[in-house]
């Protein structure tokens, strides 16, 4: 099952993966040879079976709605790259949200 | 579904709309920090709402529980089984690099909720698709002003619980639009779920809105219909915003329209966002790839199971919704419509006040009048809430007791009710030092004859027609007794009138 | 006494009655790292003065009467996922080099109640992707038995630690054999418990559904010892099993007498070592002359479990691992190295439309080049790999043909397993297809190195328990793993098959012959 240069520049983009050319090579070889081998599970039937997310058979976990204690901001910042003391810094995003 | 009398106009505007609210819970959805609005940056959030290596889910009873009164109330089905999934993208204020959101198996579905315009204009009843739980992102805050290159990222809101209200696209008007959002806010603000203060952001808007064309010429049911590109209105700060997002949005797809003859379903729906000061909606850049959020079930979480007594257990806890208790003050009090909507839309605690006052006068019209105009009037001039207030029902039940008894005429008893608001003092106090006394109708007459020998203008004018120049006398009757009635003087005043030849 | 040759039972017992001090024991053990762990490099991270002090301090108490833990002055080495909040946790990953969580995982908050001495992290797998430990961004682990060999991975430093006695007891991860593959050819003892039995607190996700903490140690008795302490209900973690634990160190005294251990054919097909096939054989008839009975059974949806593990874990590991974009913690790619297109005119460079010879890339936005660039960087090429394939297989249009395909195999592979345990108390089998294979034997072709796993997956798939342990040993004296895979919560009976097992034989008694 082979998969195109472009569709692997697609989903390092989606990865936010920064791929070079011979990575995207090296990459678009790789992921073919294991996509075509996990696709044998295309032999097994499987139309009546119920996909299994979890092992477990556990429901209904919940915790009360009691205040714990949060970190300080110099512990939330502390592993931040960049930061003004207040806030993380991440390079401008400008006018536009994450989500669609 | 539509009430309003089909109009002439050349299209039909479709509007549905998604809105997020925060719900008000103590703590997050996942963790145990707060969710208290205002605090410095970064003070409220720990390694599971910061997403750092290791850090895992744990879903907060209240706020599920929350969500659940929010969909009944919304007359949506709940799920028996639900689960959550995540939903993956990279952005700054999303520490995870995914939101824990819901997907196919919502907890709930297929509500419904009305509005119905107090004076008539229209009502609708607007379908809810689904109410889904999930957590809120971060913020981030760019200040282009400061013109550094970077955003400054506060994860206090991430992690919040946050129920997302899909409609079917039953709208009909941007007014219809406006005044949903309204009757969606009073109920979620009755039944304690969230408080809905846009300003907060505790409620957020996103609009879908497209034109039906009728291309016959007029808006009937035959006939093949055109349908302009759907248009997703995001960036509105308020209700009114909403409304005029859509006035101008509708309008400008019609210009289009009329310009390209564009039908929906050629391109992916378009974004625009409302620009308030400039009074239009302008076009967001098109993402470089489509969102494929690759929604997968969240691992890290088990599903949840709501049985019928659950259910039924929120129900019994949920509160009567705004709805009911309009109809149920109409019914029990023999008010009408419109002031049955002015006091529930004061909120449950002044609905209560007036129960209770009506209870004991015995009759809900009176009761309702002196909410109106004197109780709401004075509480709305001097500010706070109904329990701040500092009369109490046993007080204006006192007064309104002692008119019937005929102590005093109802304008006396509402300058007694503004002493005792002002002073604090009860109202046999007032009553007393305010020199009250039934004035007898001799008393009265007499009176009257001085008034109208001191006003031979006014009798004449009465004798030549004018009855109700006799009115101009009230000053000076209440001014040599301040307990004269006002009407009682008057008809007085025109009977001796009248009498005299 | 030498603290070295002691159990850690026995050095439990020993510290507590005061035979030896924590101090002599916590710096005998401190010392053989230093002597041997250059040429093995099973450490990302030692705290010799930290070790010491906390040595000295349950000392202290002892002599003062106070109360101690169940695990006094035992030393430990911790595998680098696991959060520690006084040293890096780094995952083997320049993405998080250097990195401090500032909290511990619930597993290292329980053994610091129980007193035991943390020694340091263990080297591993980058972010617990692997079966070699040759995918750690700081070098590899050399196997104890020979040097040129892998010790297994992912937890090949936690295993090479105890092997080669440098702690009596490593805590590992287990997410399709990481802990049982290791200890099988290290010949060291490792358990994979029930999904949820441990909690994952801390743990730094790699598959959320399959990942489980575990002990790995010289001997069942010392694992049932150790998971006393992590065992048992983490409110702050949902899928955290409520099940009571039991007193495991108490259940192993029973004999096997009427245990049915399950013997899977197709196990021993041409993919497995004839050396390795032989020492699993013995093993069986081991456990049958000590009173067990040996069934077949048939795991028919077995030869499918590397196919279904390499897709359902990608797909959950690459949602764990967005949150290393550089934006918050860990590597973040210096500015201004590529190219910026105009924001909405066109982004990377078209592949297959002349891609710059430079390899220089075009980015949308700062932002997105941050991104890119910092987990390009940071990550290494194996958890780029799986990165790209999970995105793959959770993609639109991909999804039902992957990833929910794989979810429907697993319910098959776990079906499978309970119409087995019907039958059967146990299944037996191997653990690994090979011995210790040479290091760089497998690391140019990626499915050659994924096929490791073949044994063990099929117990995290189906989330139940499973334990490795030395059966033997090839000609060339490298180790030879036998796994037990049990019911869920079974993990009573799995460590009294290993104990009884290990009381009649002696192969891991064995040691490495190490420079001393």
């Amino acid at each position: 099952m082979a998969l195109s240069r472009q569709d692997v520049a697609k989903v390092g983009l989606l990865a936010r993966l920064a791929l070079s050319g011979d990575d995207l090579d090296r990459m678009t070889g790789e992921l073919s040879k294991i996509v075509g081998f996990v696709s044998q599970l295309e032999e097994l039937d499987t139309a009546d079976v119920v996909p299994l997310a979890h092992p477990l058979d556990t429901q209904n976990v919940f915790r009360d709605d009691e205040p714990a204690a949060s970190l300080t901001t110099a512990e939330a910042l502390q592993s931040a790259p960049r930061h003004d003391g207040a806030c993380f810094l991440v390079p401008a995003v400008l006018g536009e949200s994450g989500a669609a | 579904m539509t009430t309003s009398t089909a109009t002439a106009a050349p299209f039909m505007t479709v509007i549905g709309l998604e809105v997020h609210v925060q719900l008000l819970t103590r703590t997050k959805l996942f963790c145990g920090c707060s969710t208290k609005f205002g605090a410095p940056p970064n003070t409220q959030v720990c390694p599971t709402c910061l997403g750092l290596p290791g850090s895992l889910p744990v879903m907060n009873r209240h706020a599920f529980d929350l969500a659940v009164r929010a969909a009944l109330a919304l007359d949506c089905t709940i799920a028996s089984f639900t689960k959550w999934d995540r939903k993956n993208y990279f952005y700054p204020d999303l520490p995870k690099g995914y939101q824990i959101s819901q997907y196919d198996l919502p907890f709930s579905s297929d509500g419904c909720l009305e509005v119905v315009d107090p004076k008539g204009a229209f009502s609708r009843k607007v379908g809810i698709i689904r109410v889904h739980l999930e957590e809120d992102a971060g913020k981030s805050m760019h200040d282009e002003a400061a013109g550094t290159a970077d955003t400054r990222i506060d994860l206090n809101r991430a992690g919040t619980p946050l129920c997302e209200i899909v409609t079917q696209p039953d709208l009909r008007s941007p007014q219809e639009a406006r005044a949903w959002l309204n009757e969606l806010k009073l109920l979620l603000v009755y039944l304690g779920v969230s408080d809905c203060n846009m300003q907060e952001g505790s409620l957020r808007v996103d609009a879908n809105v497209n034109l039906h064309i009728p291309l016959d010429g007029t808006a009937g049911a035959d006939g093949r219909v055109a349908k302009t590109p759907i248009v997703e209105i995001k960036n509105m700060n308020s209700f009114r915003s909403v409304e005029r997002a859509l006035t101008y949005e509708a309008a400008r797809q019609w210009e289009e329209w009329q310009a390209t003859k564009e039908e929906m379903g050629k391109r992916p729906k378009q974004t625009r966002g409302w620009d308030d000061p400039a009074g239009v909606t302008r076009a967001q850049r098109q993402k470089e790839e489509s969102s494929d959020y690759r929604y997968f079930p969240e691992p890290d979480l088990v599903p949840v199971t709501v049985t019928a007594d659950d259910v039924a257990a929120a129900r019994a806890a949920m509160g009567v919704p705004p709805t009911e208790l309009r109809r149920s003050l109409e019914a029990t009090w023999k008010i009408s419509a419109y002031d049955a909507d002015v006091l529930v839309n004061q909120g449950r605690d002044l609905v209560a006040w007036f129960e209770d006052l009506a209870t004991r006068v015995g009759e809900g019209k009176v009761a309702s009048n002196w909410m109106q105009q004197d109780v709401l009037r004075t509480l709305n001039e001097r500010g706070g809430t109904i329990a701040e207030f500092p009369v109490g029902p046993e007080q204006v039940a006192d007064i309104i007791g002692r008119i019937a008894q005929g102590d005093f005429d109802t304008s006396r008893g509402r300058e007694i009710f503004a002493e005792v608001l002002a002073s604090g003092r009860s109202v046999a106090d007032v009553v007393a030092s305010m020199g009250i006394a039934a004035v007898s109708d001799d008393d009265l007459i007499a009176l009257c004859r001085e008034l109208l020998a001191a006003n031979p203008k006014i009798v004449a004018d009465v004798k030549g027609g004018k009855e109700q120049a006799a009115a101009g006398l009230i000053g000076q009757a209440k001014k040599k007794n301040p307990n004269a009635n006002p009407g009682r003087v008057r008809q007085i005043c025109v009977d001796l009138i009248k009498a005299m030849e | 006494m030498q603290p070295l040759e002691l159990s850690a039972v026995d050095l439990v017992a020993a510290i507590r009655q005061g035979d030896v001090s924590a101090v002599r024991v916590a710096e005998a053990f401190l010392d053989r790292i230093t002597s041997v762990d250059g040429a093995i490099h099973a450490f990302l991270h030692v705290d010799r003065e930290a070790a010491i002090a906390r040595a000295a301090d349950i000392d202290a108490r002892r002599k003062a009467g106070k109360p101690l833990g169940a695990l006094a002055g035992l030393p430990v080495a911790v595998k680098d996922a696991l959060c520690t909040a006084d040293q890096p946790t780094t995952c083997a990953s320049r993405m998080l080099a250097g990195f401090r969580p500032p909290y511990d995982a619930e597993v290292v908050a329980r053994l610091r109640r129980a007193d035991a001495v943390l020694v340091g992290k263990t080297n591993m797998d980058e972010f617990a992707m692997g079966g070699s430990n040759e995918n750690s961004a700081f070098g590899p682990v050399h196997n104890p038995w020979d040097l040129a060999r892998a010790p297994g991975g992912s937890s090949g430093g936690s295993a090479a630690c105890v092997a080669a006695d440098m702690a009596p007891v490593a805590i590992g991860s287990d997410t399709g054999g990481s802990i049982r593959q290791p200890a099988g050819l290290c010949g060291i003892t490792g358990l994979k418990p029930t999904y949820g039995r441990v909690s994952r607190r801390g743990l730094v996700a790699f598959a959320s559904s399959l990942d489980q903490i575990g002990p790995m140690t010289r001997s069942a008795a010392d694992a049932a010892l150790v998971m006393e302490a992590i065992a048992g209900h983490d409110p702050g973690d949902s899928t955290s099993l409520r099940a009571e634990v039991p007193p495991y160190a108490s259940l192993l005294e029973q004999p096997l007498t009427g245990l049915r251990i399950g013997r899977v054919a197709e196990h021993f097909g041409p993919g497995l070592d004839p050396e390795v096939a032989h020492g699993v054989e013995e093993a069986f008839a081991a456990f049958k002359a000590a009173g067990a009975t040996i069934h077949d059974v048939e795991l028919p949806h077995a030869k499918y479990g590397i196919a279904t593990y390499y897709l359902v874990a990608p797909c959950e590991a690459s949602s764990n691992l967005a949150r290393y974009d550089g934006a918050h913690y860990g590597h973040r790619a210096e500015p201004g190295k590529g190219h910026r297109a105009e924001p909405g005119k066109g982004h990377r460079a078209e592949p297959g439309k002349g891609h710059p010879a430079d390899g220089v890339m075009t980015f949308e936005s700062p932002l997105v080049e941050m991104y890119c660039r910092s987990r390009a960087e940071g990550f290494g090429p194996e958890v780029k790999r799986r990165i790209m394939l999970g995105t793959y297989a959770l993609s639109s249009g991909y999804y039902d043909a992957y990833y929910a395909k794989a979810l429907r195999v697993r319910r098959l592979i776990r079906q499978d397993y309970l119409d087995a345990f019907r039958g059967v108390d146990l299944i037996g089998g191997p653990v690994s297809p090979t011995p210790a294979f040479p290091l760089g034997e497998k690391t140019s072709d990626p499915l050659a190195m994924y096929l490791v796993d073949m044994y063990t997956v099929g117990t995290n798939l189906a989330g139940i328990g499973g334990i490795s342990f030395p059966c033997g040993f090839t000609k060339g004296g490298l180790p030879i793993g036998f796994q037990l895979q049990g019911p869920a919560l079974s993990e009573p009976l799995l460590l009294r098959a290993a104990d009884r097992y290990q009381r009649l034989t002696d192969w891991h008694r064995r040691r490495p012959k190490l420079p001393a």
